[in-house]
């Protein structure tokens, strides 16, 4: 720890050779990993896993932690066309604190230009930016005594890493783990999950082939675990499976058990009310309803709204507000403090407000 | 009285006008829609080159006490600090580069290499300047408030001495710059908010002590018994800076041929009579490609004004363009050779040192009445114009 103080201290000492900029500035044109200005990492491999989805081996560069909690995700900020585009991934490697590189898998969306891209367009060698992990859809330490896995598509790569904690760590306890795909071809980590339930006896793995078979249908749960009522769970996949699942909880009584992770935007809290936003730098102003983000009403403005994941991550979407209140749509939490800086992306206007930008 | 008043666009019908308004319209949308990975990579090379250059020049200088390293280090690093206020920052400072979402090539957080704090810029130049460009009264940059550059500016017998605060204001333009926004003359009259301008001293201060410290003092240090020599390199390459700039900067609005405007003519603009405005109000000049990039693609004034947050890169592509709207609806477009277009600014300050009745007029334009210098504030000025450019005053400082 004491190596690292010192050496933020001579960087300190550098300013002063390099004001206004930084000795980062100067330095991450040496090696693109050396800056701490903004996180960044580069691919060092492209591991493809199905005919659509691959595993982006990456290494950071100076300022990332390595202990990220198995099942949390990482903004990751691509330039495609010379324009940074920003998505968030599940880490699919178990977090190391002696590690060096962390793993993503992506699955190419029909629709999705970043994901495509990801997949078959990014060389080794590229340079990325990234964003630390965050999420709360994470494994404890030591895991529970029983654990179920609901897993539809890429679904996988947050619960993979919570896998191959357990494994690694030598933790698996009483794991039983249902995996939906269409087909056996399209099933990411197929092989290499096969081969942890054969390691591991207290692991049992259902695969579901749903081109064939139909999805789960939740009545029939008893009999991929009899007793998951007891069951800590996890669940990720696609928005109707975990809506089926959710619900199929609550009318259990066990939300407390179940945990859910939804690779989009939730809007969970209660809206805004609407008002005038006005822009101010721009003097530009869009009257919008209590539904509709700031972000997005700055872009109907004709505003240039800077923005990142569009999912209140990365924060790169972060603007001053003058005056005025904004609520954020995730927990109904209002912001309404003179220049605040608040997230664009998933805050609305509460009343007429005031933004810096 | 708008804009189209005005003789050289007296020939053209409203509707006209309209129509040039939304042919300059489908240029700036061609090239937002068609930048891309090219465009990154001319401003990601243009910095990579810069640092370089700045970095061989500092440490040349370390052998300053030879005379073919101190002339070399001198120079690399002149060439890094004028490639870094001209075709960097004062680029990205307009945001030019905002488009590509790189928190690193932003104009909101970016900080240029010279006395100015890049916020205090924002204001003076891309709001104020390049908004109400070359309207007397309002665009502070007619003169910076120390020359008289207008027939239209009331003579006072502290003209007089043009020619020297000329050859000061060239050789100090960036501390002259770093006063710009302070605005001496609302203070003078006691128009400024004094917490404002307490906010605004203590940037500057603190922005110019660090950029002293650099160049006079911890380099020179670094440098050990060579000290004097590193110093004197590093003050060249700092007043070389600011000759250059300070020139090319002069040949942007004050050649013969780049007209004044009155508060009046400001009444009611458009769209397209703000584009008349700067087109008529700008003047270019002709250069190779290399004094185009160190003049930070200023040579392309009259591009640049009405696209101002357009990449510099694309500018003379869309030069070629708005010079064939020019002759095809005959409008004015100035240009010419550098020398020329310094040489008619040059002979116009040192005219206009002399009250009026003696000295002949340039322009073809007969003057309009002499009125009253001083300075709007922002509360006067009409709304901002979004084309202009990013300017954002940050909450924290």
């Amino acid at each position: 720890m004491a190596g690292t103080i010192s050496w933020e201290r001579v960087r300190r000492v550098g300013d002063k050779l390099t004001t206004p900029l930084h000795p980062d500035d100067y330095l991450s044109l040496v090696n693109p990993l050396w800056s701490t200005r903004e996180l960044r990492g580069r691919v060092e491999e492209v591991i493809p896993e199905t005919a659509d989805a691959a595993t982006l081996v990456i290494r950071p560069g100076w300022g990332w932690r390595y202990d990220h909690r198995p099942g949390q995700y990482v903004g990751i900020g691509v330039q495609v066309d010379g324009k940074f585009q920003w998505r968030s991934y599940s880490v699919s490697s178990p977090p190391k604190r002696s590690g060096r590189t962390i793993a993503i898998t992506v699955r190419a969306m029909p629709e999705g230009l970043l994901s495509a891209h990801l997949v078959s367009g990014l060389e080794p060698g590229t340079i990325v930016r990234l964003a630390l992990p965050e999420g709360d859809f994470v494994l404890p330490d030591p895991p529970p005594a029983k654990v179920l896995f609901l897993v539809g598509g890429s679904g996988i790569t947050p619960v993979m890493s919570m896998l191959r904690t357990l494994d690694r760590r030598g933790t698996m306890s009483d794991v039983v783990m249902h995996y939906s795909s269409t087909t056996p071809e399209r099933m990411i980590f197929r092989d290499e999950l096969t081969a942890l339930a054969e390691k591991h006896p207290s692991l049992t793995f259902h695969q579901r082939h749903t081109d064939i078979d139909g999805v789960l249908d939740l009545g029939e749960l008893e009999r991929v675990a009899g007793d998951w009522r007891e069951r800590e769970t996890w669940a990720c996949g696609p928005g109707p499976m975990l809506d089926a699942i959710d619900a199929h909880w609550s009318d259990s009584g066990l939300e407390e058990r179940l945990h859910l992770e939804r690779f989009s935007l939730q809007l969970g809290g209660e809206g805004g009310e609407g008002g005038t936003i006005t822009f101010r730098n721009s003097s530009k102003s869009v009257d919008v309803d209590g539904a509709t983000t700031v972000l997005e009403a700055g872009e109907q403005a004709g505003v240039g709204m800077p923005y990142g994941c569009r999912m209140g991550i990365c924060h790169t979407c972060t603007v001053a507000l003058v005056s005025g209140a904004v609520r954020d749509l995730r927990n109904g939490e209002d912001y309404n403090q003179p220049n605040e800086q608040i997230q664009t992306c998933i805050t609305a206007a509460v009343g007429d407000c005031t933004l810096d930008i | 009285m708008a804009i189209a008043d005005v003789k050289e666009y007296t020939h053209l019908s409203t509707e006209e006008v309209e129509q040039l308004g939304r042919e300059l319209d489908a240029i700036r949308a061609e090239i937002e829609e068609s930048r891309g990975a090219a465009d990154a990579a001319y401003i990601n090379k243009m910095i990579r080159m810069q640092r370089g250059l700045a970095f061989a020049g500092r440490v040349t200088l370390f052998a300053s006490h030879k005379k073919p390293a101190w002339a070399a280090g001198a120079a690399m690093l002149g060439a890094a600090k004028i490639l870094e206020n001209m075709e960097i920052g004062h680029n990205v400072m307009h945001g030019q580069w905002d488009w590509m979402n790189d928190p690193e090539i932003h104009s909101s957080n970016w900080e240029w290499d010279t006395a100015q704090p890049a916020e205090q810029w924002k204001h003076s130049h891309n709001y104020v300047h390049h908004q109400f460009t070359n309207v007397l009264g309002h665009d502070n940059d007619i003169g910076y408030g120390i020359l008289r550059m207008a027939r239209e500016q009331k003579w006072h017998p502290v003209n007089l001495g043009q020619p020297v605060y000329n050859a000061l204001l060239a050789g100090l333009f960036q501390w002259g710059v770093s006063l710009h926004d302070l605005d001496l003359e609302a203070i003078r009259k006691g128009r400024k908010d004094p917490k404002e301008m307490k906010r605004q001293l203590k940037q500057i201060v603190r922005k110019g002590r660090n950029q002293i410290l650099k160049d006079y003092v911890v380099y020179p240090a670094l440098s050990g018994k060579n000290w004097k020599t590193t110093l004197t390199a590093n003050a060249t390459a700092n007043v070389t800076r600011n000759i250059w700039s300070y020139m090319i900067i002069f040949c942007g609005h004050f050649p013969d041929g780049a007209m004044h405007f009155t508060e009046e003519e400001l009444e009611d603009e458009t769209r397209a009579e703000w584009y008349l405005r700067q087109m008529l109000g700008s003047a270019n000049f002709e250069g190779s490609r290399l004094t185009h990039v160190m003049a930070g693609s200023l040579g392309y004034q009259i591009e640049h004004h009405l696209f101002p947050d357009l990449p510099s890169n694309r500018y003379p592509e869309i030069a070629v363009k708005v010079r064939a709207l020019c002759d095809k609806y005959d409008i004015p477009y100035t240009t010419g050779p550098l020398y020329r277009q310094y040489g008619q600014t040059l002979r116009t300050i040192m005219k206009l040192s002399l009250p009026n009745k003696m000295t002949s007029d340039d322009s073809p334009e007969p003057p309009s009445p002499s009125i009253d210098r001083g300075r709007k504030t922002d509360a006067e000025r009409p709304t901002r114009r979004t084309e202009t450019g990013a300017y954002m005053r940050r909450a924290t400082s």
